[in-house]
């Protein structure tokens, strides 16, 4: 199959950026809207809330990803269950479109082995810190899939920066090669930290770069909740019916620092990022599901209280874990560990006890 | 028993397991249609189709990487790098992957991969053909590492790490993969990772070694006629069967470890540290090493004065005989 240069054109459904007025998205009834609408709120406060919590000193360093719910949600929500995520720090609560609770995110945060979560109890990798090495995985995954035969697909998340990294190169060319069926889902919020798109890449869009591949690029509003989720959801029939991989890049904008750690002040435009939060993605779906008469005030509130309670109990209980015992330095790192191991447990639990050697 | 060469066993370990266990799958470059550079996995492709023998396109932390993401479907993945300084780009997902994954799934999920490779100089070869990279492997916590020197114990090395339920990586010493023939096992045949191997016999020094330079020792074994000279092949570096070191070391009391990679921080300075540390009143002289130099690996020209030769091991033995 011949592949079509990449879409220059940002896809958009909701009406509110370029005068075109709201669309519809085939086979998205009210409950779907308003689903999505739930888990974009869920992520929101999530992330609102983590800041605060880093405030106070009750989470570490924390990868904020303000106005970047729009494209986490408008994918998973194309998934079925059985399809793999595989994120990266951006997208750290993205198991909680899973089911995953929020304490286990949270614990990740502060550090405790409870925010260790088994991939597949939700079918969402772990947390990869480095850039772009989790996009080789991803395809790893897809094709083993493929070839046993099941029809699950896997999508990695990736920001702009990752796409200079050789394993986004590796990683993307090896799943076009064996039709892996994986969706690469690149963040272009055009910051890496400090450095800008244009200082990343000379190529005129990112979705450019599918065509080297052999795989379809898209351009989507990434904080078009419905415009990604109709890129995905056609990304995954192409991966479903074989056809391979695609690439999507949705469009956004870093409208908060990188993490808690930055000062984006020495480097951004800030005129830009009002500007920017002006339309980010949560109340731009608000609005176009008020102008569609579905979401009301009141059902907004209550939508917004259930957010804040599951994270109020996510903290509570991510607080309440048990300090990890230091056994936890010698388990799990492999199934059948060097006996070394043990004695040095035993003379590392002789020592804070108080003995000598 | 066949009477195979090294890259034989290698290539009949793979025959055997591919047969037992229909999850594991070859990958790497030229590893099917040409059966690898050195027909390491000659044939494979042909019997068990060009899935299970997969010729990757040429991208070593691709290969590695992707191994990652077919464990966790299901596979276990034996990845072929095709020269050991060609598999530098996997350290990548070597060190912040492969050997971590486990440990941050909390113990959850498992990464039965291998990653193989002929290593070591000797062999007339261009420039990064002829590296020893062990030391960056055992360095790196949550995966284990084997470099047989029999074919013997190619094969059932080989085994034991495709079946090992951790991440293993196992150098083949490509010095010997023709040159050395013995006796190997037909059929299922596994020899358990953590287990040195007592090559000679001896009363008066122990050679330490592994790989291509264990018929290196046996060699100055036989020039040192007047010496009772025991021979450890250490087989796998970690696991260290440290039992067996200590053992020897108590035995003779004097021991010289040999190996072709750069010294510093090389696998011999930690049996060193080792054997200084647990068999200090047993030792009757220094530990003594023989090594590769810190440098590059040399032009193939004068190779053989980089490579630790039968000389300087005796050199090293005579010298502490006379401590």
């Amino acid at each position: 199959m011949a592949v079509l240069p990449a879409e220059r054109d940002l896809r958009r459904v909701i009406g509110d950026a370029d005068g075109a007025g709201d669309r519809e998205v085939d086979g998205l009834g009210e409950q779907e809207l308003l689903e999505l609408y739930r888990s974009m709120v869920l992520l929101r406060t999530y992330d609102e809330r983590s800041l605060v919590y880093h405030r106070q000193g009750r989470i570490g360093t924390y990868a904020i990803f303000w106005n970047h719910e729009a494209m986490q949600v408008g994918v998973v929500h194309a998934l079925d269950d059985d399809d793999w995520i595989f994120p990266s720090y951006r997208e750290s609560a993205i198991g909680l479109l899973r089911g995953m609770p929020p304490a286990t995110v949270l614990s990740w945060w502060r550090g405790h082995p409870a925010g260790w979560w088994s991939p597949e109890d939700y079918n969402v990798a772990s947390i990869c810190v480095p850039i772009a090495t989790h996009v080789p995985h991803a395809a790893g995954l897809a094709w083993g899939k493929k070839l046993k035969g099941e029809r699950a697909c896997a999508v990695a998340f990736f920001g702009d920066g990752a796409t200079s990294e050789g394993s986004f190169h590796e990683g993307a060319n090896l799943a076009a090669v064996t039709g892996a069926p994986l969706i690469l889902l690149c963040n272009n919020n055009q910051w890496a930290i400090s450095t800008p798109i244009e200082a990343q890449t000379h190529a005129e869009t990112l979705a450019d770069k599918a065509i080297g591949y052999g795989m379809p690029g898209v351009r989507v509003d990434g904080t078009d909740v419905l415009a990604v989720y109709e890129a995905a959801r056609e990304a995954v029939a192409r991966a479903r019916a074989g056809e391979g991989p695609t690439f999507i890049e949705a469009l956004s904008y870093r409208a908060a620092p990188h993490a808690t750690a930055d000062d984006p002040r020495a480097y951004i435009d800030l005129a830009r990022v009002e500007e920017e939060k002006k339309r980010e993605c949560v109340g731009r779906f608000e609005g176009y599901l008020r102008r569609a008469g579905i979401l009301h005030d009141d059902l907004a509130q209550s939508i917004r209280t259930e957010a804040a309670d599951a994270m109020r109990a996510g903290i509570t209980a991510a607080e309440a874990e048990p300090p990890a015992d230091v056994s936890l330095l010698f388990e799990h790192a492999y199934v059948d560990p060097p006996a070394s191991f043990e004695s040095d447990l035993e003379e590392l639990r002789r020592i804070q006890g108080g003995e000598s050697g | 028993m066949a009477e195979l060469s090294i890259v034989e066993a290698v290539n009949d370990a793979f025959h055997v397991e591919l047969e037992r266990d229909p999850t594991v799958m070859v990958m790497g470059e030229d590893v099917g249609r040409a059966g690898g550079v050195f027909r390491a996995t000659a044939g494979l492709r042909e019997k068990f189709g060009p899935n299970r023998c997969f010729d990757t396109p040429l991208a070593e932390a691709g290969i590695l990487g992707s191994a990652v993401g077919l464990c966790m479907a299901g596979w276990r993945p034996v990845c072929e790098m095709q020269y050991d300084a060609f598999s530098y780009p996997c350290l990548d997902q070597l060190i912040t992957h492969v050997g971590r994954y486990r440990w941050r799934t909390g113990g959850k999920m498992s990464f039965p991969l291998v990653v193989r490779m002929p290593y070591g100089g000797g062999v007339r070869a261009p420039e990064l053909h002829d590296d020893s990279p062990e030391t960056y492997y055992v360095h790196t916590p949550g995966v284990k590492v084997a470099i047989p020197s029999t074919p013997s114990d190619a094969k059932g090395i080989l085994a034991a790490a495709i079946r090992d339920p951790d991440p293993v990586v196992v150098l083949e010493p490509k010095l010997h993969y023709r040159t050395l023939k013995g006796e190997v096992p037909d059929g299922e045949h596994v020899v358990p990772l953590g287990k040195a191997r007592l090559a000679r016999k001896g009363d008066d020094v122990t050679l330490v070694a592994y790989g291509s330079m264990v018929p290196l020792c046996e060699q100055a074994a036989d020039v040192l006629e007047d010496v009772s000279v025991e021979v450890l092949d250490i087989r796998t570096l970690k696991p260290l069967d440290e039992d067996a070191l200590l053992a020897s070391a108590a035995k003779t009391g004097r021991v010289v470890i040999v190996q072709e990679a750069p010294r510093v921080c090389g696998f011999a300075a930690e049996l060193a540290a080792i054997l200084a540390e647990k068999a200090i009143l047993d030792l009757r002289g220094p530990v003594l090493r023989v090594t590769g130099y810190d440098v590059p690996y040399p032009y193939w020209q004068i190779e053989d004065s980089y490579m630790p030769s039968v000389e300087r091991v005796t050199a090293a033995v005579r010298k502490l005989l006379d401590f």
